[in-house]
């Protein structure tokens, strides 16, 4: 076989850097995707992208489908042969339908049967004329977000500008958005020209040429080389951000990394102020020195190369002298504002329209983190501080430093309010209530921050709710998900034992109260109870936790969520114990048979038979006495545990079910006394044993 | 090169590409994007290409002629182009080289930035370009207009005016900025900047302005009604420009703000709406009309 390498080239006006990389990812799976449907034997494959460019180059392209070479089986031999012994129009049928003749036709037997079989033979068509297909697989690349252009019709990330197609040195035709393929890319937008690409194995090459570094990863690695340069040669340390190195490498074809400096009195500027008006408003590279102190330089990254590149360096001090100025000027005006007055601008700011203003909100979260204060037990001092924190938690929205950087929300107002001489736990608390903030992100660590915290994401998940607004699939505007989650962990890790139907009870109480929404109470307590067991049962997983174990603690009895977790993972810790089939088994035996009760009674001890009976009773007893005493839910496992010789020794000896009316229900309220204890730990039938 | 050069150096460039060169339209408005000539034209089927300056007011960026870098009224140069054409960028890079702009000698990029416009039901996709850094430009492929779909696509390409002069001329003030031989923005807009700030945050009379509010919509709806939309859309410009000054001035509440804004985008849907079908009865002339040149 002749086999060739395969290019397939998009040419587009400059895409969005962060669709740069997953795009080109897209394009290389979907090819694969399409060689292999087709049939078609392939080598590796190879993938580029810049902003202007996605491509795939695939080696060892085979000439020709794989030829099918096998047999088909049709009817059994008693239909295929009708009584004389000719063919049947069911085998003619058959062979007719696989492209072949009745005389092609030979019997085989299988399991005890003699089916009809033909020998298929079908020729592998010429890749060539296949690959015109392509066309489909370039359309279907889906994108983030979709755009129309001109007169056409297609949506698509960007207008296509330009398709090199080539198997082997020729052109596969096919033609896109009025863009016919061909062999011609286009170079560097200033630099490079358009040229001619021979085949696969000069792409890279042809527009080097031209001024482009196709490979993302080796454009990757110039941009390090030259922060490392710089490093070196001014004795500095440029810490690299990743997302911001993975997007300035997908804003440039041909990377060159240069210096600016500023003027050092802003470095009096907060440190945050100065990083978000370089990273995420310039995309530069802020300077550190060795010690980690901020210096008054940036590396930033041109399109292009070395040419008048002081002229470049100059153009990009001009604009970041002009942020920091303004920054500059915002910061001293908002240190000339107080934080009483600008609390009371945020009556003047909705946030959200069925919600209500700010101001509504911040008085609902000083009262629900008031509540959850009194239900966590903190200290008074943590009480006072919280409801200082929850006051004053977003006076920084109206000040004019995080109206220009909207992602500095928190971190200004933690050092005004420092610098305004508020509480430290208090300043803290302000910018802690955002967390977590991401997914890997850490939670409040303070239990002021914390407080407040809840109190911001309980409120906003219930307004939401109230006023319906309900994550679903994929869509979840207001990270409301995301925020439920925080709520979970930053109880689980302050191991805070209040049973999150009441956490969730503060919230909808306030809401209700300030008439949002028109759902009654119950409802939207159920609503939200529903989606935090569901955000619960996520993290539970994350750790890795069995899905029906995770169903089993969920299942349980009240409880708090530290609890659910411990339980968890004490079943997690004992399912590979030898006696943990039995254990469960013999407490799931309890709980099944308990729910056959009719109604709770109080045992009566004197209508016990066997001794058995009276031995689980009286370690029953035991259990009672023992169990708030445990400190640990392993504490309790090991309480449960200790009962499985004496539950197996009962059912061995004891009918439950017994015919003396008096006696079974005295043994099922027995039965539904220690079951209450059991589903306290987990929905223990719910454990799957083998 | 000074400012009236750039203007004139910008008008020749688009006037070249088969641009109407057009004058700022008369009404008050807060960006380029606002005039008839781009909003209502870039509704519907019937090509259009036009090229004007338009001063724009943002009551609320006033600051009495004080900042370097903000004014109540700045100038953008507005490219309007429907369908937009294949080589759109390379025809506004080529604009930049006009200016004296060497792509060669600067960083020259695009960078993603979607715009959208939700009171005037407006959404576009494009890039904000970077000239060392500096945003001089706003590149936008139309996607909807008013609410409705635009088919075909105009290609909106608006010019910050002072942006790009303070770097040609390198200035860091925007009032040192020289307009023409002689000639700074000081000299031509101080006092108005000083004085249009004073009327928005002290001077101007919030109940008058409400009730101008008023009637310009009511105005607007029963100039709708009248199938007249060039009348109907300029006093929803009106009502646009009223807000801005009743915004910046702080005496709009918080609930009213947001009616205000759905009041207004009702408007400029419904006005949009009409356009269309005022320009369908009439047959989409100017459709027709190049349908009719290609024949001959």
């Amino acid at each position: 076989m002749n086999n060739q390498h395969l290019l397939l080239e998009i040419g587009l006006e400059e895409m969005p850097a962060r669709f740069v990389t997953q795009s080109m990812n897209q394009l290389g799976e979907k090819v694969g995707k399409f060689l292999t449907e087709q049939n078609i034997e392939f080598g590796g494959i190879q993938l580029y992208s810049t902003p202007r460019r996605l491509a795939v180059i695939v080696k060892d392209v085979s000439e020709a489908q794989k030829d099918i070479n096998e047999e088909a089986k049709g009817p059994a031999k008693k239909i295929a042969l009708s009584e004389n012994g000719d063919w049947s129009k069911a085998a003619a049928g058959f062979a007719k339908g696989q492209g072949m003749s009745v005389e092609d036709i030979f019997f085989k037997e299988l399991n005890g049967i003699e089916y009809a079989y033909v020998n298929k033979f079908v020729k592998g068509r010429h890749t060539a004329d296949l690959l015109p297909l392509l066309k489909e697989v370039v359309l279907n690349l889906t994108f983030g977000k979709n755009m129309r252009w001109g007169s056409s019709d297609i949506r698509y990330v960007r207008p296509i500008k330009w398709v090199v197609a080539l198997f082997g040195s020729n052109v596969i035709p096919f033609e896109l958005a009025g863009v016919q393929t061909g062999n011609v890319t286009t170079g560097h937008r200033f630099l490079g020209k358009t040229a001619n690409v021979l085949d696969a194995s000069s792409y890279e090459d042809t527009l080097r040429k031209q001024f482009v570094i196709a490979n993302p990863d080796e454009r990757r690695k110039l941009i390090l080389d030259g922060l490392k340069k710089l490093e070196t040669e001014n004795n500095w340390a440029i810490p690299v951000d990743e997302s911001l190195l993975e997007e300035v490498n997908n804003l440039v074809e041909f990377p060159t990394a240069l210096f600016g400096s500023f003027n050092e009195e802003f470095l009096a500027l907060p440190e945050e102020v100065l990083i978000t008006s370089m990273k995420e408003h310039q995309r530069y590279f802020p300077v550190k020195d060795a010690d980690g102190t901020l210096l008054p330089y940036f590396v930033t990254v041109r399109n292009g190369n070395d040419y008048e590149i002081d002229k470049v360096a100059r153009g990009n001090e001009k604009v970041l002298r002009a942020r920091l100025a303004d920054a500059d000027f915002f910061y001293k005006e908002d240190q000339k504002a107080n934080i009483d007055d600008l609390v009371k601008k945020l009556e003047k700011i909705v946030y959200h329209e069925k919600i209500g203003t700010l101001s509504e909100k911040v008085a609902r979260i000083r009262r629900i983190s008031a509540a959850l204060g009194n239900l966590t037990h903190v200290s008074e001092e943590v009480k006072a501080a919280a409801d200082r924190a929850a006051q004053i938690c977003k006076f920084d929205l109206v000040t004019q430093m995080v109206y220009e950087f909207p992602e500095l929300q928190g971190v200004m107002g933690e050092k005004y309010a420092r610098q305004k001489g508020e509480k430290e736990e208090v300043a803290a608390a302000i910018n802690e209530h955002y967390k977590p903030r991401f997914a890997e992100d850490t939670v409040p660590s303070s239990e002021t921050g914390a407080l407040v915290s809840l109190a911001d994401k309980l409120d906003t998940i219930t307004a939401c709710f109230a006023v319906g607004i309900i994550p679903t699939g994929s869509q979840d505007p207001n990270a409301l998900r995301r925020q439920a989650a925080g709520v979970v962990q930053t109880m689980m890790e302050h191991n805070w034992n209040v049973p999150l139907e009441d956490v969730i009870g503060t919230a909808v109480k306030e809401i209700l109260q300030d008439g949002v929404g028109e759902k009654d109470t119950d409802t939207l307590q159920k609503e939200m109870i529903a989606f935090f067991m569901l955000r619960v049962k996520h993290i539970l997983q994350e750790k890795g936790i069995r899905y029906d174990i995770i169903d089993a603690v969920l299942a349980k009895n009240g409880g708090t969520l530290k609890e659910t977790e411990e339980a968890a993972s004490v079943l997690m810790n004992h399912k590979e114990d030898d006696d943990f089939k039995e254990t469960i088994e013999a407490l799931s035996r309890v709980v099944n048979i308990s729910k056959k009760a009719e109604g709770s009674h109080n045992v009566d001890t004197s209508l016990f038979e066997n001794d058995e009976e009276k031995q689980l009773h009286l370690a029953y007893t035991e259990l009672e006495k023992s169990w708030n005493k445990a400190d640990s839910m392993e504490a309790r496992y090991v309480l449960l545990e200790g009962l499985k010789p004496m539950i197996e020794q009962y059912f061995d000896n004891t009918m439950v079910m017994a015919e003396d009316e008096k006696v079974k229900q005295n043994r099922l309220a027995f039965m539904s006394h220690l079951a209450h204890y059991i589903l306290k730990f987990a929905d223990v039938p719910a454990v799957l044993v083998k | 090169m000074n400012i009236q050069d750039m203007i004139l150096t910008l008008q020749k460039h688009w006037s070249d590409q088969g641009c109407i060169l057009m004058q700022a339209y008369d009404v008050e408005k807060g960006a380029g994007t606002m005039s008839p000539y781009t909003f209502l034209r870039a509704i519907g089927p019937e090509p259009w290409n036009v090229a004007y300056v338009e001063p724009s007011r943002r009551p609320a960026d006033g600051r009495y002629g004080d900042n370097p870098n903000r004014l109540y009224q700045h100038h953008q140069f507005q490219v309007i182009m429907k369908p937009s054409p294949d080589n759109i960028q390379e025809l506004y890079l080529d604009s930049l080289k006009a200016l004296g702009i060497d792509p060669l000698e600067h960083d020259i990029r695009f960078v993603e930035d979607n715009w959208e416009n939700p009171s005037l039901g407006c959404a576009g996709l494009g890039w904000e370009v970077w000239l060392d850094g500096m945003e001089i430009t706003q590149f936008t492929y139309f996607q909807q207009v008013g609410g409705l779909e635009c088919k075909p696509v105009s290609v909106e390409i608006t010019y910050g005016i002072e942006r790009l002069a303070s770097y040609i001329q390198e200035k860091e003030n925007v009032f040192e900025l020289e307009w023409t031989n002689g000639f700074t923005v000081h000299d031509i807009f101080y006092q108005p900047e000083f004085e249009h700030s004073k009327y928005t945050f002290e001077t101007s009379d919030p109940d008058m302005l409400f009730n101008l509010f008023g009637v310009y919509e009511k105005e607007a709806k029963r100039q709708m009604d009248e199938g007249l939309v060039h009348p109907a859309y300029d006093y929803v410009l009106k009502c646009s420009h009223v807000f801005n000054v009743l915004d910046a001035r702080g005496a709009i509440s918080v609930t009213e703000r947001t009616a205000y804004i759905g009041r207004m985008r009702n408007l400029a849907r419904q006005v949009a709406k009409t356009f269309y079908d005022e320009r369908e009865k009439l047959g989409f002339p100017i459709l027709n009309r190049k349908g009719d040149a290609d024949h001959e």
